[in-house]
């Protein structure tokens, strides 16, 4: 048997008596980028195909999301910062050693850049407000002729964004859960699949809600799998990441994450693709919002999670 | 140079008088402690154990909070000691998730505070206050390249340990067992 007890006192606010130094905004922030992720990665690539004909939605509709999404998830994150009016000093450095310094970096290309691939289909979208002013017109025809180039560079930055997110709690090895290499690809396949429900959920003809819950559907097993994968690796490990893993198996984050996470946010709304594309009909509301959901609970459950496990001495 | 402290824990009796010297020097706010004192208890009765330990940063020589620091606020001095610039810190906690012992905390101000060795004093060529205040003499402090140095001296003539080796940190703060 071991106890141990702080005898001169300790109570450091956040820290006492287990960390709570990240909260909800970032959770949220987490969520908000890889669905900005997913939507670009998606818009990109049916753009470098050259289908941006056939697949409206993706490319021009759901594309108003990502801006709002990044501009939102960047407040949240300055909200959570404690020295706030020193946020330039991310931009005075590049430090590679530090994911959230590439996460600053691709933030500060990325978000513009969504802005500027919306607004490249701005007389599409709103056809009833003109551009009042003449460079804002010449600028929209000069994106519209560059809107491949953007398409090559967003596939590749949003993949960043997307990864990001995940590298980003993966990096601390202090945090057991977080402490695994799996939580990039796993958070980056949760944002393309949150992406795609998003434009399942906005999209109108019949042949992109069908590709889009097909490509969903695929994500959903790899997510599941990548799901598998992070338990098994957790429990091969040392005492602990076992003590992390009890956390999500049989402790007290078991019901948020296998109930919410797991069987509300992938397998449900993965049998309900998977019927859609067979031709039941199936509103195809219900499983997009299901992943959504997931996907954001996903994340509040591994940034709470996380904190709690650290190593024992 | 390394610096290194080595704290024998046969000899601590737990007064909480280097947390208080800690507090004093340092202007801590109330409520905050750069340095703690851990009771260990191992065992059953009768085969008990017990173990008082004064921790603080542990200044690692493969420092995860100052790897992860997105703007250089965390950074390394001559000595291996692990500094916080206030002004580059944003406050994004970063560090303080990465550190395996909770050694970090943000100030009321907003920036992230730990242990500085006392680098102020170390300057004018004095002992970090809490090593200076140990009524029982058990904190020692110095330079651990100087095999002739009293914690070099210690470190090898005497069973010791560090704060989870395992995290790969490679701890700087020793414990005399």
């Amino acid at each position: 048997m071991q106890e141990e007890l702080f005898t001169s006192g300790r109570h450091i606010p956040n820290i006492d008596p287990s960390l709570e130094i990240w909260h909800w905004p970032i959770s949220l922030y987490l969520f908000l980028g890889g669905l900005a992720a997913g939507l670009l990665f998606f818009a990109g690539v049916v753009t470098i195909l050259g289908k941006d004909k056939e697949y409206p939605t993706t490319v021009k509709y759901a594309s108003m999301v990502p801006p709002v999404a990044l501009s939102l998830g960047l407040l949240a994150l300055v909200y959570d910062l404690t020295h706030p009016l020193y946020t330039w000093q991310l931009y005075t450095t590049i430090r590679l050693e530090s994911p959230m310094s590439w996460g600053a970096w691709v933030l500060l290309i990325t978000t513009p850049l969504s802005f500027m691939w919306v607004f490249s289909y701005y007389s599409e979208l709103f056809p009833k407000w003109k551009l009042k002013f003449k460079f804002l017109n010449k600028f929209e025809k000069f994106l519209k002729k560059n809107r491949k180039n953007m398409a090559y560079a967003l596939v590749p930055l949003s993949i960043i964004l997307g990864v990001y997110t995940g590298i980003l709690l993966s990096a601390f090895n202090a945090r057991p859960l977080w402490n695994n290499a799996i939580l990039g690809p796993l958070f980056l396949t949760s944002g393309l699949s949150t992406g795609a429900a998003t434009i399942i959920l906005l999209a109108k003809n019949t042949k992109e809600i069908h590709l889009f819950s097909k490509i969903d559907l695929a994500l959903i097993i790899i997510e599941l799998g990548l799901i598998v994968h992070m338990i098994m690796g957790m429990y091969a490990g040392s005492e602990v990441q076992l003590d992390a893993m009890n956390l999500l198996i049989g402790g007290e984050f078991t019901l948020m994450f296998f109930g919410f996470v797991v069987i509300l946010g992938l397998i449900v709304p993965g049998i309900l693709e998977a019927l859609e594309i067979k031709g039941y009909k199936v509103p195809v509301a219900i499983p997009a919002i299901l992943i959504l959901i997931g996907g954001l609970i996903f994340r509040f459950v591994m940034v709470e999670a996380g904190q709690i496990t650290r190593y024992l001495y | 140079m390394r610096y290194a402290m080595v704290i024998d824990t046969l000899k601590c009796v737990g007064c909480s008088d280097c947390v208080v010297a800690c507090q004093t020097e340092n202007d801590v706010p109330i409520g905050y402690c750069r340095d703690w004192i851990t009771e260990t208890v191992n065992g059953a009765y009768p085969n008990i154990e017990l173990e008082l330990k004064s921790e603080r940063c542990n200044h690692c020589e493969n420092a995860p909070c100052v790897r992860c620091c997105p703007t250089g606020a965390s950074h390394i001095v001559e000595g291996g000691i692990v500094l916080v610039t206030g002004d580059e810190c944003i406050g994004c906690g970063a560090c303080i998730e990465s550190c395996p012992y909770d050694a970090r905390y943000q100030h009321p101000d907003g920036y992230v505070d730990k242990c500085t060795f006392c680098h102020h004093r170390l300057e004018k060529g004095q002992l970090p206050a809490c090593v200076s205040v140990c009524p029982t003499k058990c904190m020692y402090f110095g330079d651990l390249d100087n095999p002739n140095s009293e914690v070099s001296r210690l470190l090898k003539n005497r069973k010791w340990k560090t704060l989870a080796p395992e995290a790969g940190t490679k701890p700087q703060v020793y414990y005399l067992i």
